[in-house]
């Protein structure tokens, strides 16, 4: 039987009738909009205030073993800074049971000799205890203790009138694309590529798994009815409601998140389409294979969220794999979706960034459809 | 007869690479204009000779034509011609009866100008005009199966391929359907109808009988029917017990096969014997016996070589209760609503000790409910349920340690071992220590489970099955017995073998009720209630019930004939 039938007259009306059932469908099922509305939102919403990499302030403890003139110096510059609440001791036992009860991420500890050796640069004249049971944010913490120490450092060599070391380099970073260097700004579009692809696979992953469960599959296997009729027929109202989510998950970015939007949407809704096909695609294959929508829904959700979550950039860095990981992240759809919208968002309309990643996920799409269309058997054996 | 619509020429159709396959070389032709059966128990391989001619399955070993195409290679080509009704309502419940008729004109390629010709004579010939906009979900089991035809009729197929059209259909909408069906036949469609039921196979042309995937029978049924002529008998107005009867009669060589009947039993013998003659040897003096026309299960009884001969082990346990009369079971104006609608009203009446008592009714009539109120699993609106004069609303774990209950069809554990599922079920029973062994080991010698005790539940033989969903209902030999739907869709064989234990525990003073839409069975029971739209419409013997509605000059109806006079009786009442 032939994959790709001409579409004569008689084709056109079995697809349309199959179009319009399945759209009946949709509309009287409320569980569609639920996970084409409502889902997408509870998750967008999750993603952009529940997420974020950036800096917060941290609970520390401050030990000075003996004030001084210096020891108020960098105490001052501890409490001054944005990024630490202080809570002071004169012993470092008294403050031990906080850092255990996690209250405080770490203790500084300024000790006696402080006085004596700060300015010399040879032993460390202070010590810091770090909370390592979190170590993640241990090394934010000690990472911006010792940047503070050493432009405190500097400050005070500045103010005594004596240079140190000599500066060879003066770094000055500016940050394009994002200049506020908001994580939100780059969480929330790459969220929306993990939505979509979740949606789109959920979507239609029940789909023929329920024609089977319900024996309707086998009556309209006896029809004469085609292998393209019945998976365009199947795809087409479920394209449309993916497309709903994704106008609603980007009009979320850009209106309650407000992250920027400086590409087109023309071209946004082009890759979108693309996208949605491949997600859509997946999950009829899944569908097509299992038979079972129970299977297929929790197959759904393993193989389109997890593998679009870690490996398509979105959090974790894909050039820092190994080989083997990265070689995998070239069959993940949602990885050239998320660069997509990411140049999409916060840089524009870049074709050499944007066109190779619509072929990447055309392909995708292409093949699941392929392995779709030959998994869907006309027969029961 | 007309030409051939399908040819089956030694068609082998494996799924298991070892064991039987699922169809062994069966040939069979179709004819147009005709009705032929596919009949056999479940399991027999029905579906699979259906799915093969409809090409959703392909033949592993020889050939079939469909509508003159091979089956495979030239399937695309049949297509247009064949019809496939699936056992299953294979019709979308969400949608509208409209909307599934529009979904199949488009499928079947039907033009929108002939359209509302097509539908207005398809609805009015399946009488479903008046529900054009009802979901197909909120349809009867009658009505699914009468819209799943009108869906499967469009587009003027030559074979209509039906498989168990009449499951889950009360005995009126049956009716309807066999007179549909003769109409399409006159018309020249040949029509494939799959069936469990044995009394629908004599009224094909031709039937394909089958038994475990292999041909036991082709041709027309009155042949296969004659193989018994002669051999047929009824005895009547026995002196005793007619289990006791039947039990010692099944024991003499002379009887091939036996059956209860209402008040008779219906005997096959194994050479044609005069009635004297038969009286003798079963030492039934008094007896009224009477040869009878034969029947096309007589005829499917003799070719598996008879019903069981060995006396079911329960009749040698010992006897439940003293007085016979006492009642044990009693439903007192048993009432459930289900917001405004009513699944069960007033339901009232009482079972003996050792009586068993079908509650019989089509699917939907309320029976589920009845018994579920009966079981203490669902608590009556009104009225009260009696087990041996306890109440379920006051002592419902002492009364449920009375009962035994064996869901329908095999609700066991299927991936435990038959040893792990006496275990459970005697764990769930709260039986313990040397009690709980002394069941269990009772259970196995019973049934002979030794072989098959480390064997998984699921793959045991039909019959073991059987036994071993019994087994596990009576490990705490509960002086009442609750079976729904115990033996429908299983091959007479095994129904009989099951029908001797229960016959030997109704011995021995054990309380039964058996619920079922399957109206052989009820011909098992001394006394039945007819329950339709949540009402008992009929009780009593049903030699009784066949009585009353016998109709003046016309021969005895059958139970089911009896059934729709009295459904047709309620309907003119309540119009009034």
């Amino acid at each position: 039987m032939k994959l790709f039938p001409s579409f004569n007259h008689s084709a056109r009306r079995r697809m349309t009738g199959l179009i319009r059932k399945e759209t009946v469908q949709v509309i009287r099922d409320p569980s569609n909009i639920l996970v084409a509305v409502i889902l997408p939102l509870i998750l967008l919403f999750l993603f952009g205030y529940g997420v974020t990499f950036d800096p917060r302030y941290f609970n520390i403890g401050l030990v000075v073993e003996q004030a001084t003139p210096e020891t108020g110096s960098f105490e001052s510059a501890l409490v001054n800074s944005p990024y630490f609440r202080i809570e002071k001791g004169h012993d470092r036992r008294e403050l031990e049971d906080a850092l255990v009860a996690g209250d405080i991420k770490a203790v500084v500890v300024l000790p006696a000799k402080f006085a004596a050796v700060a300015y010399r640069g040879d032993t460390a004249p202070i010590q810091v205890i770090v909370d390592g049971g979190d170590p993640n944010t241990a090394e934010l913490v000690s990472a911006y203790i010792e940047r503070l120490w050493a432009n405190w450092l500097t400050q005070e060599s500045i103010s005594r009138g004596q240079s140190l070391q000599p500066v060879l380099v003066n770094l000055e970073p500016r940050v394009w694309f994002n200049p506020e260097i908001s994580s939100r700004n780059y969480l929330v579009p790459g969220s929306v590529a993990i939505i979509l692809m979740l949606i789109g696979a959920l979507l239609t992953a029940l789909v023929v798994a329920r024609e089977w469960e319900r024996g309707t599959m086998e009556a309209l296997l006896a029809t004469p009815i085609g292998v393209a009729e019945l998976l365009i027929g199947k795809l087409a109202p479920y394209f449309a409601l993916g497309m709903i989510s994704m106008t609603i998950s980007v009009a979320t970015a850009v209106f309650v998140f407000g992250v920027p939007f400086r590409g087109s949407f023309l071209v946004l809704t082009l890759l979108s389409a693309l996208f949605m096909l491949a997600a859509l695609g997946q999950g009829l294959l899944i569908s097509t294979i299992t038979r079972n929508q129970l299977l297929a829904g929790q197959l759904s959700v393993m193989s389109a969220f997890l593998p679009a979550f870690y490996f398509s950039n979105f959090v974790f860095e894909i050039g820092s794999m190994p080989l083997a990981l990265r070689l995998v992240s070239y069959v993940i759809p949602a990885k050239y979706y998320i660069s997509s919208l990411q140049s999409l968002f916060l840089a524009g309309n870049i074709p050499s960034v944007l066109i190779p990643d619509a072929l990447g996920i055309a392909m995708i799409a292409g093949i699941f459809f392929i392995l779709t269309a030959l998994a869907t058997r006309r027969r029961l054996d | 007869m007309g030409r051939p619509l399908a040819q089956i020429d030694r068609v082998t159709k494996r799924f298991v690479k070892t064991g039987p396959p699922a169809i062994d070389a069966v040939t069979a032709s179709i004819a147009a204009g005709a009705i032929t059966g596919v009949v056999g128990p479940d399991g027999a391989g029905k579906t699979t000779l259906l799915r093969l001619m409809a090409g959703l399955l392909a033949p592993d070993e020889g050939a079939l034509t469909v509508c003159g195409f091979d089956s495979v290679r030239e399937i695309a080509n049949a297509r247009p011609s064949i019809a496939y009704m699936p056992q299953h309502f294979g019709l979308y419940e969400d949608l509208t009866v409209i909307e599934n008729l529009h979904l199949y004109a488009d499928l079947r390629s039907v033009d929108e100008s002939e359209r509302g010709g097509v539908f207005e004579r398809l609805l009015d010939f399946t009488n479903l005009a008046q529900f054009t906009k009802r979901r197909a979900g909120k349809l009867s089991g009658g009505m699914k199966q009468k819209l799943g035809l009108a869906c499967a009729l469009m587009g003027a197929p030559q074979l209509l391929l039906l498989d168990e059209p009449s499951v889950g259909v009360d005995p009126i909408s049956r009716r309807e359907l066999w007179r549909m069906i003769l109409e399409l036949a006159d018309q020249g469609i040949g029509v494939v109808w799959s069936t469990a039921y044995l009394d629908e196979a004599e009224r094909c042309e031709s039937v394909i009988l089958l038994s475990e995937g292999k041909p036991v029978y082709h041709g027309p049924p009155v042949d296969f029917t004659h193989k018994v002529e002669g051999k047929v008998a009824l005895i009547r107005n026995m002196p005793g017990d007619k289990r006791d009867v039947l039990m010692r009669a099944m024991e003499a060589p002379e009887i091939l096969d036996g059956v209860i009947q209402g008040n008779t039993i219906r005997l096959v013998l194994n050479n044609p014997m005069a009635e004297d003659q038969l009286r003798s040897a079963l030492s039934l003096a008094d007896a009224e016996i009477e040869k009878v026309p034969p029947r096309f299960e007589d005829a499917f009884m003799a070719s598996l070589g008879g019903g069981p001969k060995k006396r079911s082990p329960f009749t040698a346990r010992p006897v439940h209760g003293a007085a016979p009369d006492e009642i044990v079971i009693k439903a007192d104006a048993l009432t459930k609503k289900f917001g405004d609608f009513t699944a069960a009203d007033q339901i009232t009446f009482s079972i003996r000790r050792g009586e068993v008592f079908g509650l019989i009714g089509p699917n939907g009539a309320g029976k589920s409910t009845t018994f579920k109120m009966l079981c203490g699993l669902l608590r009556p609106t009104s009225g009260h349920a009696r087990i041996s004069g306890l109440d379920f609303a006051a002592a419902p774990s002492k009364a449920r340690a009375r009962l035994g209950y064996m869901a329908q069809k095999f609700s066991l554990y299927g991936d435990l071992t038959v040893r792990q599922n006496l275990e459970f079920f005697a764990g769930a029973y709260g039986l313990s220590g040397k009690r709980k062994t002394a069941a269990l080991d009772q259970a196995i010698t019973t049934f002979n489970f030794a072989p098959y005790l480390e064997a998984q539940a699921a793959r045991l033989p039909l019959g073991y099955k059987q036994r071993l969903a019994l087994s596990c209902a009576v490990l705490h030999d509960p002086d009442v017995l609750f079976l729904d739907e115990p033996t429908s869709g299983v091959d007479p064989r095994t129904r009989r073998e099951f029908w001797t234990h229960i016959n030997a525990m109704a011995r021995r003073g054990v309380t039964i009720m058996v619920t079922t839409h399957f109206l052989d069975e009820a011909e098992y029971c001394d006394r039945i209630a007819l329950i339709f739209r949540g009402r008992v419409i009929a009780e009593g013997l049903p030699d009784e019930l066949k009585t009353r509605s016998r109709r003046e000059g016309a021969d005895a109806p059958t139970l089911e004939q009896a059934f729709i006079t009295l459904v047709r009786e309620f309907d003119e009442r309540e119009a009034i």
